[in-house]
């Protein structure tokens, strides 16, 4: 059970949130011009890293807003919690 | 049997107060302070329990949570019986019943002890091997062997104790009691932490608190004096918190610790009468302090597990804490100097210690020259090779150890014992260490398994001897030195410290001690509780398992309730000699949660009966409970189901809602479905992209249906949607799908499209819904809303009107789910019953008559509307349901969209929806049975029942369907194949009654 820093909430016990997978994968503007397999990319295809893994995050027992998370899935550490629209601030 | 081996000298235990207690039915007495194991042995009982699988007689061992032999049942209530419990660890009340388990008639004549002779037999894998063939046989071995499996019964009623669940935050948590935890906790708070003790026992000090040998000093005082003036300073620091009786179960990433709190275990049944028996403390800690000690190890040689046979360190624990003599012929058989601390306990209780055997050439320290001063004969490098007696150890024999240890030489010698001590050595408890994601390191000295510096997970440190100090001036130094860095303080009371204390000078250790006998007649426990051995391990080696995590496996070695804490070390130890690794490249199996069992009770807390989940009524629930309604379970809603009248069935009662409604007025309490209320200049926008259909001309006033799909096409809600002003939508969402919904558009809202304006407020709860349909609800809603006008010009389908029913607001939509005439009446919930109140009066000389959801799920099938989750499951397109129309093809984008067209969604042999008449009309469908074309094998399926009723208005069995390329079938036969018949179907139109949409406007 971990601790976030919402970044509108400050830290808050993990049981408040809710994952809603790998950050930065853009819905396609224009998915009526992408090719079965393109879009299928979009559709299905997420990574999954031992190490830091860019995930989704919603506070969805607090403000319910919906932010980026830098979290290392091999322990679980949290290296950044950045809003969403924003670049990772690490790599 | 009746002897009292109790010494008459102790301040820990109560002697002037008498418990009465029962072991097997016996009536026998302790003391308080006593645990079942001391006052058991206080009555001379050594005999506690049979082993798993040989059912051999077991004895108490140790004196904590380490043990695996003494877990007996406590009490016979079949609500409160509790089963696996340590006769170590439970304190001694007044009324207390112990049982002995895994034994038949009785622990004394136990007829599995035949096991014990069949062992040749039973080796390592012995159940796997045997039982796998013919598989045919599997479930008539399978009554036997579970009959057989499991130690102990488990309560049969639901528990009536109370358990609790509390958090706790504190700047510093320390676990473990002992001079390490104590000395830890005194310098956080004295530093102001705020700082949380926890401790497994009823008392603090670990086993300095019984240190009484002078040969322990601190600042010229015997170890145990000071101590506990450090333990009474302790208690008056303000921002300590001491938590006894308190067992960590479980330490997690972020500093995250479950710890279990005893409170009326150790007290008599009739003082816990309305007390919480065991509390979950959550704890968040900013820093750990492990104190966790650590426990000694036994010795492996044959037939080492004969009652009588206990670890050097509890038989001083029996006598220096509990004044008790776990025997008056004993004898100690070691590899360290720990024994030695026993035999001068022993000695000054007036035990005289026959011999000590120690496997050392040369163990030469303070402590062994004060034994042979005091006259005790050591045999330095021997080893004992076997152990007789069946229910009690009677005598033991000792050899001569070769040099290299791998082998006995010379004469055998036979000495007589009623209690033999083992020593073993040490391992650190550093089982929360790892459950945190710390690493070990070996230590090859002493050969033991320690926190690695380097590898520590979170702001946590390991001290004393759960970090590997074993020799007290080692503990007391270094933990002061390391919390000073740890806590950054810059003095500390402790640093000139003067510590005198014997010092081990000699280290020897043999995993597993050679015999005069070969190995196959040898009997070495390695885990005492599954009766695992020496053997069995290396059987395992030998049959090819390599991975420890499959040794461990395949032989159930470190299995058991104990979780292997006594010798798992060895088995590891044995893995490395016959293979011929180092421990340390080899490593530990893994250690999991909890440390010690958790009752089930601790685990849930409240949250049981009505708090084990919310129960969500609607405005109205309180009239469908007068009136008699049966409830159905929808998400956390509860609906009515159906409401019988004089007796009548669900069937039959369903049959009289559903005529009713469509030959005069039916009405329905639908305020569970979802509202979403929508406002915002870009909400036409955000409708066009979130549903399938085009929203941007409906006008304000109108309603329309919504297909709201996945990215991957597949539809995921539906619900009819109004405008109620320009830039202002009320929405209606399923019942269960309310909340995904909302969190799924507030999700594209804030990620994908935060350019539109558009907010999104809940509101399921704020407005309650009621349906009125039939063809008389026109009449009834002139009757309440007379100044309304109801004409087909003004107040069309699929229509809205803000108005008025006495002075409450309440927003009317004429929208259908039945295929009635009907009109949806939504106010305020605090108005609601009022109003449905209101429509019944009125209603009264229609026979208007309330529906439940069976009703509803009836009339809309008789329509072919369907459910979300019912009809469809995630897999089907608006396609697949013959919904095309619903598709916005001018639209360029709305979600799910572009899957709509993937190779995989135009395959045009998916399951589609369709509707199925049976030949017989009379004969009702199974929801979830399956369709087949031919009952020739191999028989294809070619898709399932989704929805099945016996329509009253057709007076016919009608059903909805999905059927591989069922579009194209319309007219085939089917068949749906069930247990005992096989029904002969035709698909069929998904629309069964009112196929020209009449009756909506009559």
């Amino acid at each position: 059970m971990f601790l976030i820093n919402c970044p509108y909430c400050g830290e808050r016990d993990q049981s408040e949130f809710s994952c809603g997978g790998e950050a930065h994968i853009e819905r396609p503007k224009q998915p009526t011009e992408l090719s079965d397999d393109q879009w299928a990319e979009y559709l299905f295809m997420r990574k999954n890293v031992k190490g830091i893994q860019f995930e989704r995050w919603n506070h969805i027992h607090g403000c319910r807003k919906w932010f980026n998370v830098a979290r290392d899935t091999s322990n679980d550490k949290i290296h950044a919690v950045y809003k969403m629209g924003e670049r990772p601030p690490i790599k | 049997m009746s002897k009292n081996l109790r010494i008459n000298k102790n301040k820990f235990i109560d002697q002037t107060a008498r418990i009465l207690f029962k072991f097997n039915g016996k009536k026998l007495y302790g003391h308080k302070g006593d645990t079942l194991a001391s006052a058991l042995l206080a009555n001379n009982i050594h005999l506690v329990g049979r082993s798993f699988k040989y059912h051999r007689p077991r004895g108490i061992m140790t004196c904590g949570s380490e043990e695996p032999n003494a877990i007996v049942q406590i009490g016979n209530d079949p609500a409160l019986t509790d089963p696996n419990v340590r006769a170590t660890e439970i304190e001694l009340y007044d009324g207390l019943e112990a049982f002995s388990q895994n034994c038949w008639p009785s622990v004394n004549f136990d007829i599995g002890g035949i096991n014990n002779f069949l062992s040749p037999l039973l080796p390592a894998g012995f159940y796997y091997k045997t039982f796998m063939w013919p598989a045919s046989f599997w479930e008539k071995y399978e009554f036997f062997i579970r009959h057989s499996a499991g130690l102990g019964k488990s309560p049969n009623k639901p528990d009536l104790d109370l358990y609790d669940h509390q958090y706790a935050h504190c700047d510093v948590l320390v676990i473990g009691g002992g001079i390490s935890g104590i000395l830890s906790a005194k310098l956080s708070a004295e530093k102001g932490l705020n700082t949380i003790l926890v401790d497994d026992k009823n008392n603090l000090g670990g086993s300095t608190l019984y240190q009484d040998d002078n040969a322990f000093k601190i600042n010229n005082e015997n170890s145990n004096i000071w101590l506990n003036k450090q333990i009474e300073d302790l208690k008056k620091l303000p921002n300590l918190t001491i938590k006894k009786r308190t067992s960590v179960a479980a330490f997690h990433a972020y500093n995250y610790l479950l710890a279990r709190e005893n409170l009326t275990d150790h007290l008599s049944l009739h003082e816990r009468k309305n007390k919480i028996r065991q509390r979950l403390w959550k704890i968040r800690a900013k820093k750990v302090v492990i104190a966790t000690g650590a426990i000694e190890r036994p010795l492996i040689f044959s037939n080492n597990d004969r009652p009588g046979i206990i670890l050097s360190s509890s038989i001083k624990k029996y006598i220096d804490y509990y004044g008790v003599k776990t025997g008056e012929n004993v004898s100690l058989f070691t590899n360290n100097d720990s024994a030695y601390e026993a035999a001068i306990s022993l000695n000054k209780s007036g035990v005289k210690v026959k011999v000590i055997i120690d496997i050392r050439e040369n163990p030469n320290s303070v402590l062994t020259e004060k034994i042979e001063k005091a006259g005790i004969k050591i045999l330095k490098g021997y080893t004992v090779i076997d152990t007789n007696g069946y229910k009690r150890i009677k005598s033991f024999d000792v050899k001569k150890l070769s040099k290299d240890g791998g082998s006995v030489v010379g004469e055998k010698i036979t000495y007589t014992c009623d209690c033999l001590g083992i020593s073993g050595g040490w391992t650190p408890m550093v089982h929360l260490f790892t459950q945190s994601g710390g690493k070990l390191k070996f230590r090859n000295s002493d050969n033991v398994f320690i926190p690695d510096e380097n590898k520590i997970p979170s702001e946590q440190i390991s001290v004393g001897s759960s970090n590997g100090d074993f020799e007290l001036d080692d503990v007391v130094n270094n933990t002061i030195k390391s919390i000073m860095v740890f806590l950054k303080l810059d003095k500390s009371n402790y640093e000139q410290l003067n510590i005198e204390c014997s010092k081990e000078k000699q280290k020897r250790n043999i995993w597993l001690l050679p015999s005069d006998k070969p190995m196959s007649k040898t009997k070495p426990f390695l885990d005492f509780q599954n009766d695992s051995t020496a053997k069995d391990v290396k059987l395992a080696l030998r049959e090819g398992f390599k991975s420890i995590e499959h040794v461990k496996r395949y032989t159930t070695t470190g299995m058991g309730t104990d979780q292997g804490k006594l010798s798992n070390m060895h088995a590891l130890g044995i893995i490395a000699d016959t293979t011929g690794t180092n421990m340390g490249e080899l490593g530990t199996t893994t250690f999991r949660p909890p440390y010690t069992p958790l009752t089930f009770g601790a685990i849930v807390g409240r949250n049981v009966g009505e708090f084990f989940d919310h129960t969500r009524r609607t405005a109205i629930h309180n009239w469908h409970v007068e009136n008699k309604a049966e409830f159905e379970n929808v998400g956390q809603w509860k609906r009515p189901w159906y409401f019988p009248k004089n007796g009548e069935t669900m069937n039959q009662a369903v049959q009289r809602e559903s005529k009713a409604a469509r030959e005069s007025a039916g009405i329905l309490d639908a305020s569970t479905l979802g509202k979403i209320d929508l406002q915002g200049e870009d909400a036409s926008e955000f409708l066009n992209r979130v549903y399938t259909n085009a929203w941007s001309k409906l006008a304000i006033g109108k309603c329309r249906y919504g297909l709201m799909l996945n990215e991957d096409g597949m539809v995921y809600d539906d619900g009819v949607t109004t405008r109620l002003g320009e830039n202002h939508y009320i929405m209606t969402t399923t019942t269960g799908g309310a909340a995904n919904v909302l969190t799924k558009l507030e999700d594209y809202l804030q990620t994908e499209w935060p350019d539109l304006n558009v907010y999104l407020t809940s509101v399921t709860d704020q407005y309650s819904t009621m349906s009125i349909c039939g063809p008389n609800s026109k009449k009834i809603i002139k009757k309440i809303i007379p100044n309304l006008d109801l004409s087909d010009d003004n107040f069309p389908h699929m229509s809205f009107k803000n108005s008025k029913i006495d002075n409450v607001n309440c927003r009317i939509m004429r929208i259908s789910f039945t295929g009635e005439h009907s009109y949806e009446i939504n106010v305020q919930s605090n108005f609601a019953l009022n109003v449905w109140e209101k429509c019944m009066e009125a209603g009264k000389e229609f026979n208007i008559t309330p529906y439940g959801t069976e009703t509803m799920h009836l009339l809309r099938a008789e329509k072919g509307f369907i459910i979300t989750g019912q009809d469809t499951d995630g897999t089907l397109t608006p396609s697949d349901l013959q919904m095309d129309w619903i598709i916005g093809k001018k639209k360029y984008d709305f979600i799910g969209k572009r899957s709509l067209y993937r190779s995989d969604t135009i395959r045009e042999d998916r399951k589609q929806f369709i509707g199925l008449l049976t030949d017989d009309p009379k004969e009702v469908l199974e929801e979830g049975a399956q369709l087949v074309e031919s009952l020739e094998k191999p028989i294809e399926m070619l898709g399932h029942v989704t929805s099945s009723y016996f329509s009253p208005n057709l007076n016919k069995s009608i059903a909805l369907a999905v059927v591989k390329s069922g579009k194209k079938l319309k007219g085939k036969k089917l068949i749906v194949p069930m247990e005992n018949k096989n029904i002969n179907v035709t698909i069929t139109d998904t629309v069964f009654y009112d196929k020209e949409n009449k009756r909506l406007n009559a």
